[in-house]
């Protein structure tokens, strides 16, 4: 049996509008294997997000426990956490944002500029490195904002909808660069979305979660051999996979 | 690109043509120059005292100069203490607001009272005109820092000083620009007022002087001083926002 490297016991978390109550979570608990790539798909306003926030430290539930690498989560912990929009700082140019959580770190300007540089081409990069955020299309922000997640010293990473923003094609090119990416810097990642093709295609499981108040549907394994190519979205076991889903969606 | 020079030109022709018709009408109507002097006797008016101007003009400078730092100073405590606990914003902000709701006219006599007929009441009345924009500015411009990148920095188990330089600090620098903006504009006349009332050099001294023995010549000469003064210290916000900012230029290019 793998370590857990995340585990949400029974969480509860709910905020106030106007003195009213709204019930955000509901006893929401799931874990995330070492290795591992867990998706949470739900309707938008299902409180996902929110999912991310208490696994990171920056919100605190209601009720419930959380554990990252096996320790009990109070504060920010430092994880790989990715929030929606790419939030690149828009006064630093793309080498200095990518380098943030180093230079955070307290490690040298010109080693942590070194390291950047040596990952760029892998994230598709190299050249852009003098580049402010405002000058680059959607799809490079996203990439140099995975390239600043990957660098964080985690072995856990939290993704909030990094494609959502995206159109389709440059989106379904993400996906499968991506896939690469975390098998080649080997983390465990937990991934919020509510696209159904999204989920299947990447996870090794995922979570149904329910509209407001959100809770746990249902869990599926998701059996399908990796690597995956694009064409495994019309093999017969994703369709399956996929009905499986809508009927868990419709029935919540 | 005609179009750029044409744009250039237009107010610049419209000038003189408002200075051509000011003199024609002085000259026709034959205007006393005490009561509305020609252009052509401000400009000589200029150029002949220009020694006794610019030395007037140096110490109105020093004021603005000292009273637009002071103003800063206390503007980036008050941003810093009033985003810093809220509390604070909601007891500081009223008084603030009715500091600028007195007049300055009113003020500066009693600022007078209180620091003597020198410098200081001088860089004080400079001081509380500008502080106000700056202020307000960068409070706004406090509040509206994202969130979200303030947890980035969480994760990345930023320290306060990281997370102020790297993300505060440019972040709040578009208000604080615009503020500045504001109160260099405002600098050169709060150093006005303030000599009005007293003191021995500065611009505001010799325009009292000049209108006591009825030279309005000088004083319109003065005012041209003070209007190309302020014009200046606008321009010079703007390029130290343009200096300061790189990551605004390329955005504007685009």
């Amino acid at each position: 049996m793998e370590p857990k490297r995340l585990v949400l016991s029974k969480i509860s978390s709910s905020y106030y509008s106007e003195d009213r109550k709204l019930a955000v979570l509901n006893r929401v608990s799931l874990d995330v294997k070492a290795g591992e790539f867990v998706s949470l798909l739900g309707p938008s306003g299902s409180g996902k997000s929110t999912i991310l926030k208490i696994a990171a430290g920056l919100l605190k539930p209601d009720r419930g426990r959380v554990f990252a690498n096996g320790r009990e989560v109070t504060g920010a912990v430092k994880v790989g956490y990715m929030p929606q929009q790419d939030l690149l700082l828009p006064w630093k140019t793309l080498l200095e944002n990518c380098a943030l959580p180093l230079l955070a770190e307290g490690k040298p300007r010109a080693e942590s500029h070194r390291r950047v540089e040596k990952l760029l081409p892998v994230f598709g990069l190299a050249g852009f490195e003098g580049y402010y955020p405002g000058q680059l299309s959607g799809g490079m922000k996203q990439r140099a904002a995975l390239l600043r997640t990957v660098l964080i010293d985690s072995n856990l990473m939290l993704l909030d909808e990094p494609f959502a923003a995206l159109d389709t094609i440059t989106r379904e090119n993400l996906q499968e660069w991506m896939m690469s990416i975390l098998h080649r810097f080997n983390r465990s990642v937990l991934f919020v979305t509510h696209s159904i093709d999204e989920a299947i295609y990447l996870s090794d499981r995922i979570y149904m979660i329910s509209d407001r108040p959100g809770r746990i549907v249902t869990e599926l394994m998701v059996g399908l051999p990796r690597p995956r190519s694009r064409t495994v979205v019309t093999s017969s076991r994703f369709l399956n996979y996929k009905q499986e889903l809508m009927g868990a969606l419709a029935g919540a | 690109m005609k179009k750029k020079s044409l744009n250039n030109i237009l107010p610049l022709g419209i000038i003189l043509a408002l200075l051509a018709l000011w003199e024609t009408v002085c000259r026709v109507f034959a205007i006393p120059d005490f009561f509305l002097p020609t252009p052509s006797s401000i400009a000589r008016a200029l150029a002949g005292n220009l020694p006794l101007l610019l030395k007037h003009t140096t110490a109105t400078f020093y004021a603005v100069v000292a009273g637009l730092a002071l103003a800063m100073v206390v503007a980036v405590a008050l941003a810093l203490t009033m985003d810093r606990w809220p509390l604070a914003k909601r007891a500081l902000y009223p008084p603030l607001v009715i500091s600028q709701a007195v007049p300055i006219f009113a003020l500066a006599p009693i600022i007078l009272i209180w620091l003597g007929v020198d410098l200081k009441p001088k860089i004080a009345v400079v001081a509380l005109v500008c502080f106000f924009p700056l202020a307000i500015n960068l409070v706004e411009g406090l509040e509206q820092v994202n969130p979200e990148a303030l947890d980035l920095m969480q994760v990345m188990q930023a320290g306060p000083g990281f997370i102020f330089q790297s993300v505060l600090l440019p972040a709040v620098m578009p208000y604080f620009f615009s503020g500045l903006k504001i109160s260099a504009t405002y600098s050169v006349m709060g150093a006005i007022i303030g000599e009005w009332l007293g003191g021995s050099t500065g611009l505001g001294v010799y325009m009292t002087r000049s209108m006591y023995s009825f030279k309005t010549d000088h004083m319109f000469a003065a005012i041209l001083i003070v209007v190309v003064l302020s014009l200046a210290l606008f321009k010079l916000a703007g390029f130290l926002a343009w200096l300061f900012m790189p990551w605004e230029r390329v955005q504007s290019k685009e």
